[in-house]
């Protein structure tokens, strides 16, 4: 990366504007990210379809490319080609709006992570609210995709998603605070470069209820009640198809990986590894794909929550546990 | 635009508001928030609707209040086409019933019509047809752990079931070239002897399947997640569960040991020892164990019956393909996988049966639906649905 510095002195010297670098900038970024989440939404559902598919004693895709890897992108020109179906009552605008407003937040989420050392886009000083906050914006779309598609499984899939995603926004937060204790920053790149001991062997119980969390938030089984196909069909999506049903999949696919590579950047101890530096990259994405393969491992392992039950377990099990988890790290770090 | 001005617009905005919410009803504070009961429309297309199944769910938030179960969208006229046709001639339409367990449908229309014509069945028929049915049963057993678990959301269990399945429908085509409709068992017999090596195939198989059911009861039954989405939901008292008529697994999980193999012996069940197995408490996890207990007793009674099973023909002399029986009535029962399976065929001396009444299980334990879960959630109702097994060529025939 460029430091800003000398960019400036480049800027002023050729008279170019520091708007319009600014600008210049943001859209390489943005362009780079997206291409990083295409990237890991590729990666990612062929690993998902393979790794299902070695649970389920199957092959999984086989015939398009080398083991079914261009299978993806015979699936995209599928969609892309299909009829786009409006549903005669639905709220055009909020119809068309909710898969760009869920999809959106979780791309932003990838501007604070830190890859390698120093290999981060915008390291702000409170990156952890923010990859909290941002990502979580997200539900929005999901709850417009309900009110506009004037269905009623759409409805009640986004109604249960915001209450999910709503009651496990707090101890998926507060399971955070004893990290921000230990590492004395809400930066994430001094998180990681504070964790010599990898955070999961210090903040166990937190790690546990920041995955359970994160598996609620990312409506992964066990708490895929959003989008329960045996009961509300598809949820909250049920009326979507073609492009804007891609839309849906790739974000969900997106805030998976997200989930994936903020846990590594907590608990994981994000780029650190043996070796040089330089092969810090290497381990963050080692380490992002064994979180994965761990979501989905539990995804197809697990049935599912019983919409009461994933509240009980939110309230009165995680958040208790996030508290005191806080305590114990309080108490700890002033005897020590 | 002065200061002012813009306040009196947004005062008016929000005049203009309260009449909009005065108009359109009771809106004033959140406590006066009037929520409606929403009716949905649960299939006719539903992926868990075990077949074409159309019901209304009224549900206040995710609370079930009233179920309204509307059938028939599978109806093909069984009972009338069976007039129309000469006894034998019937056999593969009651395929077409319950197609997850056709084999126990031939048997239970075979029966009642040798009872009506006195048809003696050689006893190796006996033998195979007590080996094809208890291989029923499990394979219909064994697509209810699988879509009883699909249905709580576990994928990969359906899998597993289904490969296990797979082993019976090879059997199956085996001795009958056929993988799902058999058409099988035949007034009088059985179409064909088992091929040879057929038996110690099955004997292979259920060896293999008794050792898979210990770990494939963890996988499910024993899981923490489906524990708690089961136990407790939806229980049925035995009187409950009398008084709806159901039969089969969802009655005998209630606690009433009535099961047709036992209570009224045919074949050579008599012969074979294996239990009846109850559970008590009549909830969704109840009504599930029970089927895969029954798997492992219809394992005990397939080992017996490859040890019994004695040389001889398969089907009884003399039995012409059309024949006119005398005019009377014959009524068989069988306990298929779902429950009390039985035909009441009546003949008047003609090569055709004058009436068939089918008493079909499914159809009797679909009807416990709405007093089961009104009052459970959405997802406890698709659950419900799924452990009385219905199915739909069966409850609408």
């Amino acid at each position: 990366m460029l430091s800003s510095t000398k960019l400036l002195e480049f800027a002023s010297n050729y008279g170019i504007p520091v708007w319009a670098l600014d600008g210049a900038i943001a859209i390489v970024f943005a362009v780079v990210l997206f291409a990083i989440c295409a990237i890991s939404v590729i990666i990612n559902v062929y690993l998902l379809r393979k790794i299902s598919a070695d649970f389920q004693l199957r092959y999984g895709p086989m015939h398009v490319g080398w083991h079914g890897s261009l299978q993806l992108f015979a699936d995209a020109i599928k969609l892309l080609t299909k009829e786009d179906i409006f549903p005669s009552n639905a709220d055009r605008w909020i119809f068309r709006l909710a898969p760009v407003v869920t999809f959106v937040p979780a791309y932003l989420g990838f501007l604070v992570l830190p890859i390698g050392h120093g290999i981060v886009i915008q390291d702000l000083n409170v990156g952890l609210l923010y990859i909290l906050a941002i990502p979580a914006i997200g539900v929005a779309g999901i709850i417009m995709a309900g009110f506009g598609s004037y269905n009623k499984y759409a409805i009640i899939g986004s109604l249960r998603s915001a209450a999910q995603m709503v009651s496990y926004e707090v101890p998926r937060a507060l399971s955070i605070i004893g990290i921000v204790m230990i590492a004395g920053s809400a930066k994430l790149s001094s998180i990681v470069g504070a964790q010599h001991v990898w955070y999961i062997i210090l903040q166990p119980i937190a790690f546990v209820v920041f995955l359970v969390s994160t598996l609620a938030e990312i409506n992964s089984t066990p708490f895929d009640l959003p989008e329960t196909e045996s009961e509300l069909v598809n949820g909250y999506y049920t009326e979507y198809s073609g492009m804007r049903f891609m839309f849906f999949f790739f974000a969900e696919y997106v805030a998976l990986f997200a989930a994936a590579t903020l846990t590594t950047v907590l608990f994981l101890g994000g780029w650190h590894g043996p070796g040089p530096e330089y092969l810090g990259p290497i381990w963050f994405t080692i380490k992002t794909f064994a979180m994965i393969w761990v979501i989905m491992w539990i995804k197809w392992t697990l049935p599912r929550f019983r919409i009461d039950q994933v509240m009980d377990l939110g309230w009165k099990v995680l958040l208790p546990l996030a508290l005191i988890n806080v305590l114990i790290t309080g108490l700890v770090m002033m005897i020590i | 635009m002065s200061k002012l001005e813009e306040m009196k617009i947004s005062n008016h905005n929000l005049s203009e508001l309260e009449k909009d919410l005065a108009l359109n009803g009771e809106v004033e504070s959140t406590e006066d928030i009037v929520t409606e009961e929403l009716a949905i429309h649960f299939g006719p297309q539903h992926p868990s609707a075990h077949g074409v199944f159309h019901a209304i769910f009224h549900v206040k938030g995710e609370v079930v209040t009233k179920i309204e179960p509307d059938i028939g969208y599978l109806h093909r006229c069984f009972e009338k086409i069976a007039e129309n046709r000469t006894y034998t001639q019937f056999i593969p339409y009651t395929d077409r019933m319950d197609y997850v367990a056709s084999m126990t449908n031939n048997w239970a229309y075979c029966m009642a019509v040798e009872k009506l014509a006195g048809i003696e069945v050689p006893e190796r028929a006996e033998y195979i047809r007590v080996i094809v049915g208890e291989l029923q049963r499990i394979a219909s057993h064994l697509v209810f752990l699988s879509t009883a678990g699909s249905e709580a959301g576990a994928l990969t269990p359906f899998v597993y079931f289904f490969d296990e399945r797979e082993g019976i429908l090879t059997l199956y085509e085996k001795i009958c070239g056929a993988r799902l409709t058999y058409n099988y068992i035949r007034i009088g017999g059985v179409r064909a002897d088992a091929p040879e090596g057929w038996l110690d195939d099955t004997l292979a198989f259920v060896t293999r399947l008794k050792k898979r059911m210990y770990d494939y009861d963890r996988l499910v039954l024993g899981n923490y997640i489906f524990k708690k989405r089961f136990i407790g939901v939806a229980p049925f008292s035995a009187e409950q569960a009398l008084d709806w008529g159901l039969t089969g697994p969802p009655l005998r999980s209630t606690g009433v040991s009535y099961d047709v193999r036992r209570s009224d012996p045919y074949s050579v069940y008599p012969r074979l020892e294996f239990d009846v197995v109850v559970k008590y408490k009549g909830d969704n996890y109840d009504r599930a164990c029970i089927r895969s207990d029954e798997i492992k007793q219809s394992i005990r009674i397939i080992e017996q019956a490859i040890e019994q099973i004695p040389e001889g023909p398969v089907k009884a002399d003399g039995i012409a393909k059309v024949f006119k029986p005398a005019a009377g009535e014959g009524y068989g029962h069988v306990e298929s996988p779902k429950g009390d399976l039985g035909f009441y065929v009546v003949s008047d001396g003609t090569t055709k049966p004058y009436r068939v009444k089918i008493q079909g299980p499914s159809f009797g334990n679909l009807q416990a639906l709405p007093a089961m879960s009104e009052g459970t959630y959405i997802g406890d109702v698709v659950l419900t649905l799924g452990t009385l097994d219905p199915v739909f060529g069966e409850v609408d025939r």
